[in-house]
């Protein structure tokens, strides 16, 4: 039981970093119908301006916690968002119209370009950090083993859900919101009544390359080790998370992140710890199989 | 009265098709102008023409616009928008998944960045913003009642019914403020009733608010209760302009309808 409890704490944490993520492949996906694989990238990017920023704040004598995670989680955001913001008006705007394959192919590139330009401004080898927040609260103490929630976990977890509430906020009752679901249901009628279509695809981008980034953060605070290659495999199964929970959805994309975080957790726990991305994909090649449209999907109805 | 649209030897031709041809007219901003004609006869491209989703091969469109005169034909679509011009689809293009008030508000998205003067604040809302906001709420209520659908503000406009849709449709073209409507055939599929309330919505805006109505409707029992002036189209060329009682009086009109050597009305 101990052990059980304290991997649903592991995989809850994981699965609030993949739910973020998930975020922004879903939302792109909801407005241009597009995968951006180079989405993972940002978050990968998002990690090491985190890394970056909290190295130079601690140089500088800002040792303050909150305050230099405050400064760091701002700062990541906005470059990431940069990078979001750049990507689409470079790699996919000017294929919008193309065929539909042009986008895709051009997000796989975008993200072998960003691999290699961090691998070669950053160097290849993983990037240790030490520990920025230290201990941990005893949830559950049975004499045995000891059900544990690290500061760090708990920072991740508040810090999603905060993020969620604020962005359902967004989306459901902004202007900003209301214009990216009209542009998501039909680009063109969304022009005719005078919604900027291209401005409300770049900051749809914007806001998924930020959550990324806040991602990018947490793991770098929760693994304290970072590499040019880690988003590929977070971004896939981040991918998958959106999958799961219905690609175009977003609470699909954080139920999704959950229990992708979950499934990796239990299985490393209970099974085998090298098998734990095959089972993630295994989910993912299922999914495709008995329920395309995931979990809280619509389906997609043919348009005459 | 000057003319609100000014549509001279407007041409396209689609490769070796020429789907209209050398066709003018002029539209009143107190006047619902009707075009009709047999299907096929080119009301559609005409339209597509003036709204901007295409580029006319000849001719010129001009409008007495918002901010004064200006030549359609030279403007991308989302620019003819912002000139006044909003339009309504043959099949209904609502914003499905969003309510009816929603719907109505989106069409403000313009006017509601422009009060907040394009700022992040605005664009989430801030308290300083929201008297534009609820202004735009207002004209929305307006609306939804000349369109005789208040109880379902907060119903997704997928879920209305047909005539609903339609109606909700115009009110959403309203919410642009344009000084020209048109309407890609409004009736179609409509029963009486619906039918009915349509054409109380068409007159409330044409004589309670500074703009043009331009319809095309291929069913000409429609055209003849609400439209003022008349424009016949057949095989691409107009055979017909006056009033309702001019056009059904001509010839040419009863020809394209009845065919020539078919039996007689």
């Amino acid at each position: 039981m101990d052990y059980f409890l304290q991997q649903l704490v592991n995989g809850l944490t994981l699965g609030a970093i993949y739910g973020l993520i998930a975020i922004g492949y879903t939302m792109v996906y909801g407005i241009l119908g597009m995968i951006n694989f180079a989405h993972g990238e940002v978050y990968m990017i998002g990690a090491f301006l985190s890394m970056i920023c909290l190295l130079v704040l601690g140089a500088v004598g800002i040792t303050w916690i909150p305050f230099a995670l405050a400064i760091t989680l701002v700062i990541a955001m906005a470059f990431a968002a940069a990078y979001g913001w750049t990507i689409e008006r470079i790699a996919y705007r000017p294929l919008r119209g193309s065929f539909r394959l042009a986008p895709l192919i051009s997000a796989i590139g975008v993200s072998i370009f960003l691999q290699n330009y961090v691998q070669l401004a950053q160097g290849a080898r993983p990037k240790p950090i030490p520990p920025v927040i230290s201990g941990r609260v005893t949830l559950l103490d049975t004499g045995g083993l000891t059900v544990a929630m690290s500061y760090t976990q708990m920072l991740i977890i508040a810090i999603t859900i905060l993020l969620l509430v604020g962005f359902t906020w967004l989306i459901t009752s902004t202007p900003l919101g209301r214009a990216q679901r009209a542009t998501e249901q039909d680009q063109t009628m969304a022009a005719l009544v005078g919604i900027d279509v291209n401005r409300t695809i770049s900051i749809t981008f914007v806001m998924g390359a930020a959550l990324a980034a806040v991602a990018g953060l947490m793991v770098t605070l929760y693994y304290g080790v970072i590499d040019f290659f880690l988003g590929f495999l977070a971004g896939v199964k981040a991918f998958t998370a959106a999958v799961l929970g219905g690609i175009g959805s977003l609470p699909g994309a954080v139920l999704g992140g959950l229990l992708i975080g979950l499934i990796e957790a239990f299985w490393s726990g209970y099974f085998s710890i090298e098998y734990k991305d095959v089972a993630v994909f295994s989910i993912l090649v299922l999914v495709l199989i008995f329920r395309p449209t995931g979990l809280l999907g619509r389906p997609e109805i043919e348009k005459v | 009265m000057t003319a609100l649209l000014t549509v001279e030897h407007l041409t396209m031709r689609f490769g070796g098709l020429t789907a209209v041809d050398d066709v003018s007219f002029t539209a009143l901003a107190s006047d619902i102008t009707g075009v009709i004609g047999p299907n096929g006869a080119g009301k559609t491209t005409c339209f597509n023409c003036i709204t901007g989703f295409y580029k006319p091969t000849v001719g010129q469109v001009t409008l007495a616009g918002r901010n004064g005169i200006v030549q359609l034909e030279q403007l991308p679509g989302a620019k003819i928008a912002r000139q006044g011009v909003a339009r309504t689809f043959q099949n209904i293009r609502l914003f499905d998944g969003m309510t009816v008030l929603e719907n109505l508000l989106v069409a403000q998205h313009h006017a509601l960045m422009r009060a907040s003067g394009f700022t992040v604040l605005g664009l989430i809302g801030w308290p300083g913003y929201t008297r534009a906001e609820r202004a735009a709420i207002d004209k929305a209520r307006y609306w939804l009642q000349q369109a005789g659908l208040e109880a379902e503000a907060d119903r997704e406009a997928g879920t209305l019914p047909y005539g609903a849709q339609r109606r909700v449709e115009i009110a959403r073209a309203m919410c642009t403020d344009p000084v020209l409507l048109c309407l890609d055939e409004p009736a179609a599929g409509l029963n009486p009733r619906e039918s009915a309330d349509l054409n109380q919505l068409l007159y409330t805006i044409r004589d309670q608010h500074t703009c043009g109505i331009l319809l095309i409707e291929h069913d000409m029992s429609v055209v003849m209760t609400v439209c003022d002036h008349i424009v016949v189209l057949d095989y691409g060329r107009k055979i017909a302009d006056g009033t309702p009682a001019e056009v059904k009086a001509d010839p040419a009109v009863i020809r394209a309808y009845l065919g020539e050597d078919e039996e007689a009305a």
